[in-house]
């Protein structure tokens, strides 16, 4: 099962609770955290583990022959991205640019621009007992997280078994990113808080997870720091509530030195196993 | 020589615009006829990436020897230029297309390396 | 000589849409604000826009396949790089979410059946606020690629605005993250003010974002939010601002009075049982006393 955590707005508790679930899952059974916030990935400094692996990811860009080369100009002309540029004899590529569609290298009349690996991030993967820990980011410089996320989730298809527990901590917003993170998820958590902010971003949220058309829930972070409108909210769309996990100065501090939080608030344990007991009426309900 | 000079209007009175690639016209001037061409950027400017690149293309296209701009341009941007052999020179953004044009004149713009 | 002053934090939820609304209600007469967190733009919330005047936006392209002209032939299926296309009941279909606007498929489609159309990703708006001063904020739409574009539109706008009514200052709510957003916002500032907060997490993404400012070589400072949170990890910051050469404004210690600020709509400059309203003055007042140096 594959359940996507996300939120509208950033500093919310994504990673929080994510790195927490999954720590709290791998008590009791095999799990996968997976970070595809690739511009800013944190959850490793809430986690240890051994290097598992770690490869280098890449995206293909055309690469120029001169030798083939007729400078007829038409790769210029199909590149919808300003990535293509021809002067005096010469056709550069400009690789940031590049959104890989093939375009310029398949329609080529004399095949010179093949398409070529380039790096655009990293991929690693770590081990604790149970619980697997993939994370991936992506090169400063490099403009488009959605080639990484789409990569990193190819590999973990590949390496881990169908029926193994994956959490997903996707990137913050409601950008195409976000969209690439979720769509293949099968229960979507939305994490918020009681706020102004926290709500306008909700709502946001909300209406990008409606275009997925997944099943997803709301999880309220720092519970009672300001007002209830994101219940009401919540509670006049019809969307469950899993849990709440209160506003606590000693939970501001465990984290901020990186530390998990479950083991020592029993209100984070008690929100986890809230959420736990959803996900397991979910999969069963799934599964007859 | 033609000259471009980043500008945000068509006179020589106008402001220079202190960007490359998003500059709104290309004030071009021809010095061996002293003929005054404008040119809309306007294009380049709805592109979502690759702006300064574009630019660079047109003014390659205008066979441009030296650019007169503010900031100069980006990475992508240069290396077109540079592989024109466009010689740029940067510092007036905030000077009218003449002040520009006669500060370049007296060498107290610097070249962008 | 107007000053352009971008708020940035790599990391989310450390308080940089709080700061900046605050500056822009001190600033009063003085200012336009600018919101360029298109993606979860939340700064209207504090400052009260009036929408006066509002555009649609443009930035790239979406392809259409004209059911009528579409024989099915399938030659788009197979180039589409992003599996953009799908056979519903027969009829092949372009996925919006998914297509990138490359153009690929409009190229080669045998009987032209496919149009590029010019995608809407949202409107762009100037709006009076609770001061009377212009905010030239934006709203992406779901899905859409944030490519920068929409907050280089916004910021020129606000220029414009600053331009013409000889204000002193531009002050932008940043883009978070490390990407073009983010490059785009910083572009044309003259000072940056980094908000960060003392946890493991928070001095991580500060770093991170940092070396997207020292490319541009723009001077800057930093406002440790929640600064009493951790002794240890603030010292860490403060070693590293000194390291970096970045200005250490001040420090704001934990305080809750932000929250209930913004549950009344006001920043907290405006909240009158606030202590911590005054030292964010104070920070405000560093700032513009530090660019008027650097000059």
């Amino acid at each position: 099962m594959k359940i996507a955590i996300a939120s509208g707005k950033g500093g919310t508790g994504k990673t929080t609770l994510a790195t927490n679930l999954s720590s709290y899952f791998a008590e009791t059974k095999q799990t996968v955290l997976v970070d595809l916030d690739v511009e800013e990935p944190n959850s490793k400094l809430f986690l240890q583990g051994d290097l598992i692996h770690h490869e280098e990811k890449y995206k293909m860009i055309p690469e120029w022959d001169p030798t083939s080369c007729t400078l007829c100009g038409l790769c210029r002309k199909v590149c919808n991205f300003n990535a293509i540029t021809q002067i005096l004899d010469e056709i550069m590529v400009f690789p940031e640019l590049c959104h890989g569609c093939y375009a310029c290298s398949e329609l080529c009349p004399v095949g010179a621009l093949p398409m070529k690996p380039k790096k655009m991030g990293v991929l690693t993967h770590y081990k604790n007992r149970d619980l697997s820990f993939i994370e991936s980011k992506l090169d400063i410089g490099e403009e488009q997280a959605v080639p990484l996320i789409a990569q990193t989730l190819e590999y973990v298809d590949r390496v881990f078994p169908g029926d193994i527990l994956k959490i997903f901590d996707s990137p913050p917003g409601t950008s195409c990113p976000v969209i690439e993170a979720t769509k293949s998820a099968d229960f979507i958590i939305l994490v918020t808080e009681p706020t102004p902010f926290g709500l306008h971003d909700l709502t946001l949220a909300v209406e990008t997870i409606r275009e997925i058309g997944k099943p997803f829930a709301v999880v309220i972070n720092r519970f009672g720091i300001g007002d209830n409108k994101v219940e009401q909210y919540c509670h006049k769309e019809k969307i469950p509530i899993i849990a709440k996990i209160p506003n606590q100065r000693k939970i501001a501090e465990l984290y901020s030195e990186g530390k998990l939080l479950f083991r020592e608030i029993p209100e984070v344990r008690s929100a986890l196993e809230a959420i736990m007991e959803y996900i397991d009426t979910l999969y069963l309900r799934r599964a007859t | 020589m033609n000259i471009a000079l980043t500008a945000k209007g068509k006179t020589w009175d106008s402001a220079m615009d202190p960007r490359f690639g998003r500059t709104e016209y290309f004030f071009i001037l021809n010095e061996d006829n002293n003929e005054v061409k404008i040119i809309d950027n306007s294009e380049a400017n709805q592109e979502a990436h690759g702006a300064g690149p574009k630019a660079a293309q047109k003014l390659y296209e205008e066979k441009i020897n030296i650019l007169i701009t503010g900031n100069g341009p980006g990475g992508n941007a240069l290396s077109v230029l540079e592989k024109a052999e466009t010689k740029i020179y940067v510092g007036a953004g905030n000077m009218t297309v003449r002040e520009a044009y006669e500060a370049y004149k007296s060498n107290q713009l610097n070249n962008f390396e | 000589m107007m000053k352009e002053i971008v708020i940035i934090s790599g990391k989310g939820g450390t308080g940089k849409t709080s700061l900046t609304a605050s500056f822009a209600v001190l600033g009063g007469q003085d200012i336009v604000a600018a919101d360029c967190d298109v993606d979860a733009a939340d700064m209207h919330l504090l400052l009260q826009p009036d929408q006066g005047r509002s555009e649609e936006f443009f930035s790239g392209q979406l392809a259409e396949i004209d059911p009528d002209i579409c024989t099915q032939c399938g030659a788009c299926v197979t180039i589409c790089r992003y599996n953009a296309i799908s056979v519903i009941d027969g009829k092949h279909q372009v996925k919006p979410l998914d297509c990138e606007g490359c153009g690929y498929c409009a190229r080669i489609c045998p009987v032209n059946a496919i149009s590029n159309i010019d995608n809407n990703v949202g409107q762009w708006l100037i709006s009076e606020i609770k001061t009377g001063s212009k905010m030239v904020h934006a709203s992406m739409k779901v899905g859409a690629e944030n490519s920068g574009k929409l907050v280089a539109k916004v910021k020129k706008e606000a220029n414009i605005i600053a331009q013409n009514e000889n204000k002193s200052f531009i002050i932008v709510d940043g883009s978070p993250g490390v990407g073009c957003p983010v490059v785009s916002s910083l572009s044309g500032a003259d000072y940056v003010v980094f908000v960060t907060e003392p946890t493991v997490s928070g001095l991580h993404d500060l770093k991170r974002v940092f070396e997207l400012v020292d490319k541009f070589k723009i001077p800057s400072g930093c406002i440790i939010n929640k600064a009493d949170l951790n002794n240890d990890k603030n010292d860490e910051i403060r070693t590293f601002l000194n390291d970096m050469r970045i200005d250490h404004i001040i420090d704001l210690p934990y305080d809750e009075s932000f929250t209930k600020a913004m549950t009344q709509g006001k920043t907290i400059v405006e909240y009158a049982k606030s202590e911590i309203g005054s030292i964010v003055e104070k920070s405000w007042n560093m700032i513009k006393k530090r660019i008027i140096e650097l000059n």
